[in-house]
């Protein structure tokens, strides 16, 4: 491996307000943003609640809910930090949403890795392990709002501590599966997990 | 659609200036010469990491203006509270080295196999990956018809405004001045919307691949109009800022 020494930018300083208590909060290579950018590969998605649907899938088993009965579970109101890898990192982000703990376990499924598969063909893989353990959401509401379609309304998926191309807009399923296959971003190059704390943007890192 | 880009990891390397020009007041475009760079995409990006005296380091995404083949440039506009624009703007200079990797990203991306028509639709600095497509298309000898919808505030910022006025055969410039037109404008001077794409972008039945770049107001409006004239989504690929630009 070759180690680069980073040459110094003369006359490039710090503009950014030190983050100061909050810089712990602040993963590698990450700044802090106070609006909520909008990253997507292709046009967003209109789904109609009523055409809407959430399942839980492995091999042929599957569970399936219409946005009333998904709107029934036990929900979670919760606030986090989210980083994207496009470098930016937003704090105390508040959602309310449907643990996918709940959703296993309605489900009655398990397995090592899931598929997440959204509406426009987006899809991006995680162990199960990070979707457990109260770490995952299917979120509904951001900021005590419907979720707006921009930002993946009807419902996104929301796995604070990875990258935040995990957090699959418009996600309609989770197909659990015995093998960990890279989803669209990951296809692209970006990593197959997604730590933004061990700054693992792009594969290898 | 997946074109699986597999490829080691992506190293940082110190890149050497070779030249800064200017597009606009506050558009600069950076030429570098790479001592080891894997040949890019045209619409892949790459990122820039400063490091400053004390340590502090920033790191930001930039689309690749360049095409495959070219020296790789970078088109970077100033953004007043920026922290890494301005100094890729103001102080960087020929000879200065500047550190990056990449590059990233593979869907954004055209190449002569992938067809066309082409609908091009650049919201301000949503041009430069564009600018890579429309200049890999040529150097390829790419016969694949073009048009290109380009919207800017005024004349003064238009980027490539000599290049875009002389398109290669084949393609169509059209622009688009929302805020300011020079006397005699006879162009467009409204934003990009479903009736201006009625009038502009090729008929869904052409089978037309679009890519949309700027920012996500803009890209979610034209995006959102060629889906409703019939256009796949799988066939717009969008590009927002923050995914490149940022600050």
């Amino acid at each position: 491996m070759i180690t680069v020494m980073s040459p110094i930018s003369r006359g490039f300083h710090r503009r950014r307000q030190d983050p100061g208590e909050n810089a712990g909060r602040i993963p590698p290579g990450q700044y802090l943003v106070k609006d909520f950018p909008v990253l997507s590969a292709g046009p967003t998605p209109h789904t109609a609640l009523d055409q809407w649907s959430f399942s839980v899938s492995r091999g042929d088993r599957q569970k399936t809910w219409t946005w009333d009965e998904f709107r029934a579970l036990p929900s979670q109101d919760v606030t986090v930090d989210i980083h994207c890898v496009t470098k930016w990192s937003k704090l105390d982000t508040a959602w309310q949403g449907v643990s996918v703990d709940t959703l296993l376990a309605e489900a009655g499924q398990d397995g090592p890795f899931a598929m997440a598969h959204c509406d426009g063909g987006y899809t991006t893989n995680l162990p199960v392990a990070d979707l457990t353990g109260g770490q995952a959401w299917v979120a509904y509401a951001y900021g005590g709002q419907p979720l707006e379609p921009e930002h993946g309304g009807p419902a996104r998926l929301l796995v604070p501590h990875l990258y935040f191309w995990k957090s699959a807009k418009w996600v309609r399923s989770l197909e659990l599966r015995d093998t960990n296959d890279p989803g669209f971003w990951e296809n692209y190059g970006y990593h197959i997990y997604g730590d933004p704390w061990r700054e693992q943007r792009y594969a290898g890192d | 659609m997946a074109r699986a880009a597999l490829r080691g990891r992506l190293t940082w390397q110190v890149a050497r200036v070779s030249a800064v020009s200017g597009e606009t007041a506050a558009v600069k475009t950076i030429t570098l010469d790479m001592p080891d760079w894997p040949e890019h995409q045209a619409g892949q990006h790459l990122d820039v990491r400063l490091t400053a005296e004390d340590g502090y380091v920033a790191e930001r995404s930039y689309s690749i203006a360049s095409a495959p083949g070219e020296p790789v440039a970078i088109t970077v506009e100033r953004l007043d509270d920026g922290e890494v624009s301005p100094y890729l703007t103001d102080e960087l200079r020929p000879g200065d080295d500047l550190e990056l990797r990449g590059p990233i990203g593979g869907y954004f991306v055209w190449g002569p196999g992938d067809g066309g028509p082409l609908l091009l639709l650049a919201g301000g600095s949503g041009i430069v990956p564009l600018r890579a497509i429309l200049r890999h298309r040529e150097r390829t000898g790419s016969e694949v018809p073009v048009r290109l919808l380009y919207s800017s505030r005024s004349l003064d910022d238009v980027i490539y405004q000599g290049e875009l006025g002389r398109p290669a055969a084949g393609v169509e410039v059209i622009h688009t001045l929302t805020r300011h037109q020079p006397a005699g404008w006879a162009g467009y001077a409204r934003r990009v919307d479903a009736a201006l794409l009625g009038e502009v972008a090729w008929p869904a039945a052409a089978m037309p691949l679009a890519y949309v770049c700027g920012p996500t107001s803009f890209v979610e409006a034209a995006s959102q109009a060629l889906v409703q004239a019939g256009y796949p989504p799988l066939r717009v690929k969008t590009e927002r800022f923050g995914a490149t630009g940022g600050t």
